[in-house]
């Protein structure tokens, strides 16, 4: 084993979650999951974005092992699934796809169904585990009513109390709040804050951005089956920081200003429109072409960048700070919805 | 392991002590049971279950001719009915042929049915299998449970029948097909053997629902599929064109517990119907197995 090679395999033991290539194709040929490489280090808050049907859902039954990967490979806590399922799923807890319990147990009987299910689980402290779980959703008090009379916020929580069964080192939850009132959200944010102070990691898809922007670390974004983003939220945001743009006719000169007051990322634009207003003079004035300069405001003042390029005797046409929202960035890599893409 | 997993609160952690890993498979397999036991559905099952032998018992005081030895109605069980004057031990095995043309493979084929097909329609398959419960170690404990179910219902049965047949028609030595007379006691012991031996039909039965459950995430459909085989194959087995494909069907052994009431006992028939129980149940759990180990869970 080349040296290389030893520390890629420390490097992905140190993930929570790794993929590399990992792909679904389902039998009616359509492609779900392409070439998904997933990096989630220990400890983080990992928001797995993308509309429905992106392949947020098909990603993680492949991390799970309940669907069986066409090609790639997957780990969880270093270990690769889906031939160590039975090794690593106890130190997992999940929530894939909405709760699903026996309408005719009651919710205590349900955990314990589940909880009976696992071979590392003690007997001895299952009746506390469950109690714990129960009380840590809030749901002690409906503990002996039969799941099918649960309203759909508490068939939430009941899930997520399974997923609390037993001490983990990472929480998967799939659209959690689907189908969740904006408090019980807001309660479900709380508790992954909670989940992740304890010093797990947590997985959590959504197909909305607002819902896992306030606890996410990291995020990765998937469209069409492909993952089109991946990193920390921060970087994310980095990209969404606020930019000037400059409209001119002398786009080098602008251009050298804003590199002199420091900003960085400077990008030139030449439009070349005609938009002097006096549209009818049947001149084209080579002076009046348009052209677009933007860069990274940074910490400079707009109204410091207005001086500096009227000092330096350029002729500014217009001039703008755009701040794109990461809700804005969020649709540009997932695009706008609405359509059905496939 | 990592500083982060040390981190985590361990209080109430787990056990590695070999012997607990063995009370973790009992205890899975308990609450199988419990739950399969517990389900309102099941409970009315065996008491409709139980209900069918005191029914054809008051049917049949009823409607024989008074002096014995008459001939009650003649449905398949003829031979048995002539037997149960003075002889309640006899209402047992009339039950048990009465109610093993539908009415115990309809009790076992639901429950069997339903087993990975009902889980997967509630999605709480996808759960088990994440806990995790493991693909074999959960088909294990499905089918072992399919397997007291079975036992269940078919003592149900028998045991039933065994009493209201007592109190109705009395009990006294028993006299066999082949016209041995033999103590009451010995008479018990037949019952035991020939319920028994429907057992492992059931169980066996209970391997072909078991796999076609597999297949489907719609529990009625399984349960359905199910019975039509049963339907299917007593069929084929009453055509006489079918006679050399016959000893291979499913349910062609199934009655070849009268076996058992003749002395001396007909082994070699007794021996091959539970050779057919066997293999049918060992290809069908393989199926079950096969499909279970390989496929993506979707629902």
């Amino acid at each position: 084993m080349t040296q290389g090679e030893e520390r890629t395999e420390l490097a992905t033991a140190e993930l929570a979650v790794a993929s590399s290539a990992l792909t679904k194709r389902f039998r009616g040929g359509q492609l779900a999951v392409d070439h998904v490489d997933l990096v989630v280090p220990r400890g983080a808050v990992y928001g797995f974005l993308g509309p429905n049907g992106s392949g947020k859902t098909t990603t993680i039954r492949m991390l799970l092992g309940l669907a069986f990967p066409t090609s790639g490979t997957a780990q969880l806590l270093g270990v690769p699934m889906p031939e160590g399922s039975t090794r690593v799923l106890s130190r997992v807890g999940s929530l894939v796809e909405g709760p699903a319990f026996y309408p005719y147990l009651s919710g205590w009987d349900n955990l314990a169904r589940y909880d009976s299910a696992d071979r590392t689980a003690s007997v001895r402290t299952a009746k506390a585990r469950i109690g714990e779980a129960m009380e840590r959703v809030g749901l002690t008090g409906a503990a002996k009513k039969k799941f099918r009379n649960y309203s759909l916020g508490m068939k939430q929580r009941l899930a997520i109390a399974a997923a609390l069964l037993t001490p983990r080192d990472l929480i998967i939850l799939d659209e959690p709040t689907n189908g969740l009132d904006p408090q019980g959200t807001r309660e479900v944010r709380t508790l992954v804050r909670q989940i992740a102070a304890d010093g797990i990691t947590v997985f959590v898809s959504s197909h909305l951005l607002a819902e896992v922007e306030q606890v996410s670390t990291h995020v990765g974004v998937m469209r069409l089956g492909k993952l089109v983003f991946q990193g920390e939220l921060a970087a994310l945001r980095r990209t969404a920081a606020p930019r000037i743009a400059v409209r001119t006719g002398d786009t080098e000169a602008a251009a050298e200003v804003l590199a002199k007051l420091g900003l960085a990322d400077t990008v030139l634009v030449t439009t070349g429109l005609v938009t002097t207003g006096l549209v009818n003079t049947g001149q084209v004035n080579p002076g009046l072409t348009d052209g677009l300069v933007t860069a990274e405001l940074g910490e400079v003042a707009p109204e410091r960048v207005t001086a500096e390029l009227v000092h330096a005797g350029v002729g500014v046409r217009g001039l703008s700070v755009e701040a794109p929202s990461l809700e804005d960035l969020f649709v540009g890599l997932t695009g706008e919805g609405f359509d059905v893409e496939r | 392991m990592s500083s982060v997993d040390l981190a985590l609160p361990r209080e109430t952690g787990r056990p590695a002590e070999p012997a607990a890993s063995v009370r973790a498979e009992l205890r899975f397999f308990a609450n199988e049971l419990r739950i399969t036991f517990y389900r309102r559905r099941n409970q009315v099952l065996l008491l409709v279950t139980a209900l069918f032998p005191i029914v054809i018992g008051i049917g049949l005081k009823v409607s024989m001719p008074h002096g014995g030895g008459g001939r009650g109605p003649g449905a398949s069980g003829a031979a048995y009915f002539s037997q149960l004057a003075g002889n309640g031990v006899f209402l047992t095995f009339v039950a048990l042929s009465l109610l093993l043309i539908l009415v115990l493979p309809v009790v076992v084929g639901v429950v069997a049915g339903d087993s990975v097909a009902g889980e997967a329609g509630y999605g709480t398959l996808r759960y088990l299998l994440a806990v995790p419960a493991g693909r074999t170690r959960l088909l294990a404990v499905k089918y072992a449970t399919i397997v007291v179910w079975a036992v269940s219902a078919t003592f149900v049965v028998s045991v039933i029948g065994l009493l209201v047949g007592v109190a109705l028609f009395g009990a006294g030595p028993v006299t066999l097909l082949s016209g041995t007379t033999v103590s009451l006691a010995d008479g018990l012991v037949h019952v035991l053997w020939v319920t028994l031996y429907v057992c492992a039909a059931m169980a066996a039965f209970g391997a072909i629902a078991l796999a076609i459950s597999t297949f489907t995430e719609h529990a009625i459909g399984a349960i359905a599929a199910a019975m039509l085989i049963v339907v299917a194959s007593e069929v084929v087995d009453n055509i006489p064109q079918f006679a050399p494909v016959a000893p291979y069907i499913p349910t062609h052994w199934w009655l070849s517990f009268d076996s058992l009431l003749r002395t001396p006992i007909d082994t070699t028939t007794l021996w091959h119907g539970l050779l057919s129980f066997l293999v049918y149940a060992v290809v069908f759990l393989s199926i079950a197995w096969a499909r279970f180990t390989s496929s993506d869970v979707t629902s």
